[in-house]
């Protein structure tokens, strides 16, 4: 059986519909990138695994289960920012984790408790390169290392999923090359299973397992919220080539116009 | 040339440039009671400096002839104490129930518009039922401080909690927090520097209540002091008292601005 099993999930906001019927299956330890224009569900379809959102119809499991409509541990999730607690040190963004499963009422820890705590976050910390950074708040971090933080804390926990909804989108490129190196790095340590939006195809093409493109296959130019998104190319990355890129980057274009023309007449 | 737009005055003109404006208001007031004096030497309206300098000599540094007391530091400390205690109470109850309001979505729905409600009612319309309830004592004084900021506190502390990124509540929880988790290490750490700031602000209100409640039924007080003596037109005591009022709102404006500055350091370095 497979560990996610999304079984023709569909969801709307009123008229507007945005996925329509997506099955598809994934095994432990892949790594997904999931491209698509702009409003074709792919963040839409982040939330219904994270569970900030639930399906129209269809379901998705989770190691056979319906996967929880609240937010858990089993899912980790970095957003494009605010993913840190800017009132917190970044050691102490890391221990509040732990700090919450020792502590229900207060959510702190004292002593030698503290102490060992520290030491496990500092572990945690130096697998992403922030050693140096330990006692600083978030906001005397640049945006690269904030995103280091971010997807150290989502670890924390040992999530059996993370999710990155476009994680690296506010980076400079060259700063993104070296996330993409640590996301990688940290993939093949932990085994995680990783969804990750990104709206760079080529970022897509490169980083992980399987690629994924959500786009609308049916476009009505009078009623462009009529048809929802499902999955138009499911293919592996690796077999993947410079053809089958510009092929799916023509694919997109009906989506890009319809979405010009929305905005034209906005 | 740099347009005007661009070029920033050095600190010490800084300081003289704001100095200008106080300076001019000075030089005025004397110019126009020299005036007056000269017409009318028994003139009470427009006091010269050396008749307040000996009206505050009487009232802050020599013992009252009634009661052996120093009318200004009772008057200050009384004063004081009420707006303190009437801030304090304020500011708990606003903290209290504007992050639960804001945090939970079904003490919204029940408070929220109770809360509205309550904040349109004018408070010194029902200062009568203040006095008539609390009698004229501390209680009613207090009450009416705390009646006239709270609302306005809960609302602010509710507005602030929502507008807190979701995308830090959903950390929380995926990192293990229940409910209570969430408000007592992500949003109440992070509201109150937020509170802090609210309660500079509604300082302003808290001393309006206060002067108002004093003029009204009090013994001892600013604002009662100076509702008393202007029965004797002594405005050689009324300007002094109220440089002196002015003066320690904004001492109380800039303590609180400080201790916020030195505890919550990530909250005033934000961009």
């Amino acid at each position: 059986m497979s560990f996610i099993k999304a079984d023709k999930v569909s969801k709307s906001y009123g008229d507007n519909r945005v996925l329509e019927r997506v099955s598809v299956n994934v095994e432990k330890g892949e790594f997904i990138t999931i491209v698509g224009t702009s409003g074709c569900g792919k963040t839409t379809f982040l939330k219904l695994l994270l569970g900030t959102e639930k399906a129209s119809s269809g379901q998705i499991l989770l190691d056979g289960k319906p996967i929880p409509d609240e937010p858990n541990e089993d899912r980790g999730i970095v957003f494009q920012k605010y993913s840190v607690f800017p009132h917190l040190t970044a050691i102490e963004n890391l221990m509040i984790a732990k700090e919450l499963e020792i502590s229900p009422f207060f959510g702190r820890s004292f002593g030698t408790t503290r102490t060992s705590i520290k030491e496990k976050s500092l572990e945690m910390l130096a697998l992403v390169g922030l050693e140096q950074a330990a006692d600083r708040y978030p906001h005397e971090l640049s945006g690269g290392m904030q995103q280091r933080l971010a997807i150290a804390q989502a670890l924390m926990k040992k999530p059996k999923i993370l999710l990155l909804d476009e994680p690296f989108g506010a980076l400079d490129p060259g700063i993104r090359k070296d996330m993409h190196k640590l996301i990688l790095d940290i993939w093949k340590k932990t085994q995680v299973n990783i969804f990750m939006i990104t709206h760079d195809i080529q970022e897509g093409f490169y980083l992980g397992t399987r690629l994924w493109v959500f786009d609308k296959t049916r476009h009505d130019p009078a009623a462009p919220n009529a048809y929802g998104a499902t999955i138009t190319y499911d293919i592996p990355v690796g077999q993947s080539n410079e053809e089958i890129l510009s092929e799916i980057d023509e694919s997109l274009e009906p989506s890009r116009k319809s979405l010009d023309r929305l905005e034209e007449r906005v | 040339m740099k347009r005007l737009m661009n070029s920033h005055p050095s600190f010490p003109l800084k300081v003289f440039l704001g100095s200008i404006p106080f300076i001019i208001t000075i030089i005025i007031y004397m110019w126009a009671s020299d005036i007056r004096l000269e017409a009318n030497p028994d003139d009470k309206l427009m006091p010269s400096m050396s008749k307040m300098s000996e009206a505050i000599d009487r009232i802050a540094f020599q013992p009252s002839k009634r009661s052996g007391e120093y009318l200004m530091l009772t008057d200050t400390l009384a004063s004081l104490e009420r707006l303190g205690i009437g801030i304090f109470i304020s500011a708990i109850i606003g903290l209290v129930f504007g992050v639960l309001n804001g945090a939970i979505p079904f003490v919204r729905a029940k408070l929220s518009p109770y809360v509205t409600a309550i904040s349109l009612v004018p408070p010194l319309a029902i200062l009568p039922i203040l006095f008539i309830v609390f009698g004229l004592g501390e209680v009613s004084k207090i009450m009416l401080i705390v009646i006239g900021v709270t609302p306005f506190l809960i609302r602010d502390m509710q507005a602030k909690t929502l507008e807190l990124p979701f995308e830090q509540l959903i950390k929380a929880q995926t990192i293990g927090a229940n409910t209570w988790q969430v408000i007592v290490r992500v949003i109440l750490p992070q509201i109150m520097p937020r509170l802090l700031a609210s309660v500079r602000l509604s300082l302003g209100t808290a001393w309006l209540f206060l002067i108002a409640a004093e003029a009204i039924a009090s013994t001892e007080g600013l604002g009662y002091r100076i509702f008393l003596v202007r029965r004797y037109l002594s405005m050689d005591v009324i300007l002094p008292y109220v440089i002196w009022i002015a003066f320690l709102a904004f001492l109380l404006d800039w303590l609180i601005r400080k201790y916020s500055e030195k505890r919550y350091p990530w909250f005033h370095t934000q961009s």
